[in-house]
């Protein structure tokens, strides 16, 4: 606010304030830094700085041998390593052209819709607490702690999963646990209900929601939007129905759509899909075929030379893979990562013009980016 | 002498501790209310079911290291929490907690004064209460701060001036701006306020929420937006003291609804015949009955609601709470003169 | 004998803090010690019996008009250069006078109230009503009516041209 050198000049100066809203801040989902110009409480400008979380992980892949790279893949999207997984297997599968079992790509399924809600309950969770309501916050948790321990009795994990391996999975699944799932999807249809209870019929979380952040389809596009900010601009887009991987040409189930592009309608999209997820887990479970959860898979992993860019529908939207191979050396020759948060995240600054400081966290919240994958 | 020094004074003594005890233990109640709402369990650790937390938390507050920024305002940002604790404990004087009480021979009130404009006192008192805010945000000579103190007297300012013209519908009716004298009025006329002035009691409410920077209103202190609010900078002791001055503020808010519209003391239906078995309660037990009542809505709304965004904040006061109270007010005006 | 020493210290410290209001070199000091000595002048009407006016004392000007002043001091930034404070000067010799004058205003009516004593004081008696409060409103609205009446419409004046000044131009 003052300036250097003291000035006895215009007594009513009234300058822009600039302010660092973290890389240490409480909303900011982990080290996202915004540099925000302000006209009182008014956004002028923002500007998003990243890198805090930067671990290199697209160079550190060129010295990983293929089969280790599954491990580093679980620290992109920290919160959602399953899909993560998937996506890079597949990528790999593509490149050697490596045929999954049945049974092992209705596991992914399974596995990636299960990801997917505890994804977007700790959206929920963050997003509703960025806003105030802070207990949809330990709700949320709640009902995540369950898929975690699916995953922990599936692969041991609870975060990192590291649980595809090229050409199918490591492990069948353990007695028992397809009740478990079923039962979890009973829960968490009761327990929507409860959130929409709390947030969506509520006055005051309409009024921080609606209209906050408007951005119509054409826009979101040119930004590079994916996954639901897209969707809820009205844009329907989804690689699961596009251009289907795993069993999801198998499934049936609707792609949510939004109207206004609005916080709100992102917020809906989101528990839609939450829904439409349980839908996907209840038709794979049912249908889930007998067989081999492995495919045939060379010993040593070399996939030919040539380049490949496959994407997945990650929980943040359109989750791409390129790699080269030089198909001579063990590891890729170029491996890149197209992350549907840091994508996402480019339209921050666009959608808090003219907002409060309020909003900017709203905002932040309804976008649901993850560090670990917008810095890789 | 007894009469002139020492019964006030005992009285002083006893109402500030048990004030401070209150506000520690309504953290307390807090923590655990919310815990439960939010399927937890709450301290546990310190004491029996966590109910030694308060002291624990005390002896924390009291041996951290009490940082004061390099370029901060030093006598300034030391003055502020003093003045945001003083008025709110300085408010109780003429809270009437109960009517009069035989003790060692004596016929001794339960309040520690009661003056002719009690009402008027509470409201200019607390409205003092403001500057511990703003000069806070002030002196720590940082950004996050200075906003949100910025927010808090806009805030404050603003509904103050709802809750005061409810506080002035209740005077209409109860012809006095004693608190002692609201509480008789209420029993002569034999009906709480809450039931002739709803809407002045639903506009009190939603005002004292907003006073004490609590959610939805809870702005000035918004920790998702501005990372701490007005005492950020602040640590220790001196945190401590914003802290307990919130929550004093809290407990004021309550007691002065309960006696302006909930009969202070008074049993219910206090002039129901056959419900005169409620007397064998104390009235000071019903006062802290229906003082709890309302911390416990304090603590579930705030469980409950998402936090209104500032523009939205200063739109529902100036916009809706003012002209319903001016309303609420002639209308009070009018009917009373048209009964009498 | 209380009476006179609460009134000798109330009085100092009136003083006290109004000569550390023109002095301090930062406007927020200032204004915080105008706060400290409004409290101190409505602890003055208590002693005179004047609960009212102390409340409303406390009320409006510690708790309302002050806090537009620190408003105003702490978003514009006001920064006075060191040649403020320097003594003499047009400035110095200008307040000099004006409390000069106020001084000799006061002595004459101290002086002209002791000539004629008060008249107006057995109006108060006078009155239908008793208490603090309710004095006050049966004065105002009976014999100072119009002055009353043409206060609240300065305000409202006042208050219009702020919002005029205030909008943009769009």
């Amino acid at each position: 606010m003052s300036s250097p050198t003291p000035q006895y000049g215009p007594m009513f100066d009234t300058d822009e304030l600039v302010i660092n809203m973290g890389p240490q801040h409480p909303s900011t989902h982990g080290v996202l830094r915004v540099v925000l110009r302000l006209d009182g409480e008014k956004v002028v400008d923002a500007d998003v700085v990243i890198g805090y979380l930067h671990r290199g992980v697209e160079k550190l892949s060129e010295s990983r041998s293929w089969a280790q790279i599954v491990l580093l893949t679980d620290r992109l999207d920290y919160v959602s390593a399953a899909t993560s997984n998937v996506g890079y297997c597949e990528t790999v599968e593509k490149l050697m052209a490596i045929e999954v079992p049945r049974r092992a790509k209705y596991l992914r399924v399974i596995l990636s819709e299960l990801q997917r809600i505890a994804s977007h309950l700790l959206w929920l969770g963050t997003h509703a607490m960025d806003t105030g309501a802070m207990t949809v916050f330990l709700y949320a948790f709640r009902e995540r702690e369950l898929i975690l321990d699916l995953f922990e009795e599936y692969c041991g994990a609870r975060l990192t999963y590291n649980s595809m391996r090229i050409g199918g999975l490591p492990q069948d699944l353990p007695p028992s646990w397809d009740r478990k799932v079923l039962e979890f999807c009973r829960i968490m249809e009761g327990k929507l209900e409860e959130y929409e209870t709390l947030l969506t019929g509520n006055r005051i979380w309409l009024e921080r929601t609606k209209g906050v952040g408007v951005i119509d389809g054409a826009e979101a596009l040119a930004l590079g939007l994916s996954g639901p900010p897209l969707r809820g601009s009205g844009v329907r887009r989804d690689v699961r129905k596009d251009e289907p991987y795993a069993a999801y040409d198998e499934m049936e189930f609707d792609v949510p759509l939004g109207v206004a592009g609005d916080t709100f309608d992102r917020y809906v999209v989101r528990m839609q899909e939450f829904r439409q997820s349980i839908r996907i887990i209840r038709q794979a479970m049912q249908g889930i075929p007998e067989g081999p959860i492995l495919g045939k898979v060379p010993r040593l992993i070399k996939p030919p030379a040539g380049e490949v860019y496959h994407a997945i529908e990650s929980p943040k939207g359109e989750l791409g893979f390129f790699i080269v191979s030089d198909g001579k050396s063990m590891s890729p020759y170029r491996f890149r990562v197209r992350p549907p948060s840091f994508c996402n995240l480019q339209a921050l600054p666009r959608l808090v013009k003219g907002h409060l400081i309020a909003d900017v966290v709203a905002l932040i919240g309804s976008l649901d980016v993850v560090l670990g994958e917008v810095d890789r | 002498m007894v009469e002139l020094v020492l019964i006030p004074l005992l009285k002083i003594i006893v109402v500030l501790n048990a004030t401070l005890l209150g506000v520690t233990y309504m953290v307390l109640l807090e923590r655990k209310v919310i815990a439960w709402a939010q399927s937890r369990l709450g301290p546990m650790r310190v004491g029996p079911y966590g109910v030694l937390q308060p002291v624990a938390d005390a002896m924390k507050l009291m041996l951290k290291e009490d940082i004061t920024p390099a370029r901060a305002d030093k006598w300034v940002f030391t003055l502020a929490p003093i003045l945001s604790m003083v008025p709110a404990l300085v408010v109780y004087a003429v809270i009437p907690f109960g009517d009069q009480v035989h003790l060692f021979g004596r016929q001794i009130s339960l309040y520690i004064t009661d003056i002719n404009v009690g009402l008027l006192y509470v409201v200019s008192v607390t409205s003092v209460g403001v500057y511990g805010i703003i000069l806070a945000g002030y002196s720590s000579n940082s950004k996050w701060p200075l906003l949100a103190s910025l927010r808090a007297s806009a805030q404050l300012i603003s509904y103050e001036i709802a809750i005061t013209l409810t506080l002035v519908s209740v005077v209409l009716m109860s012809g006095t701006l004693s608190m002692v004298g609201i509480v008789t009025s209420q029993a002569s006329q034999g009906v709480w306020y809450a039931f002739i002035q709803p809407t002045a009691f639903i506009i009190f409410f939603i005002g004292g929420l907003a006073e004490t920077n609590r959610a939805p209103f809870d702005l000035p202190e918004a920790e998702q937006e501005l990372t701490g609010g007005f005492h950020t900078e602040y640590s220790g002791m001196r945190f401590a003291l914003f802290f307990l001055a919130e929550y004093a503020n809290i407990i004021v808010v309550s007691s002065v609804a309960t006696t302006l519209f909930l009969g202070g003391w008074l049993r219910p239906f206090p002039n129901v015949e056959f419900l005169s078995f409620l007397g064998v309660v104390p009235g000071w037990c019903w006062f802290l009955l229906k003082s709890f009542v309302f911390l416990y809505l304090f603590i579930w709304v705030r469980a409950t609601l998402p936090r209104y965004r500032y523009d939205q904040l200063m739109r529902l006061g100036w916009k809706v709470l003012i002209p319903l109270a001016i309303a609420n007010l002639i209308l009070t005006a009018i009917v009373k003169v048209a009964l009498a | 004998m209380a009476e006179a020493i609460a009134f000798y210290v109330l009085a100092a410290c009136i003083l006290g803090f109004a000569v550390l209001v023109v002095t301090a070199k930062n406007p927020v000091h200032s204004v915080v010690f105008l706060v400290l000595d409004f409290l101190c002048v409505a602890a003055l009407y208590v002693t005179l019996g004047a609960e009212f006016v102390a409340a409303i004392q406390v009320l409006v000007y510690a708790g309302g008009i002050v806090v537009l002043y620190l408003f105003v001091v702490m978003l514009v930034n006001v920064k006075r250069p060191p040649e403020a404070f320097r003594a003499g000067g047009r400035h110095a010799m200008l307040g000099l006078a004006l409390a000069g004058a106020v001084l000799v205003e006061a002595a004459a009516i101290a002086v002209w109230s002791r000539l004629s004593p008060a008249a107006p004081a057995s109006a108060a008696q006078s009155l239908p009503v008793s208490g603090n409060t309710e004095q006050v409103g049966w004065l105002l609205y009976t014999s100072y009516l119009v002055p009353f009446e043409v206060a609240s419409m300065l305000l409202l004046v006042a208050m219009v041209g702020a919002i005029v000044l205030a909008r943009k131009e769009s």
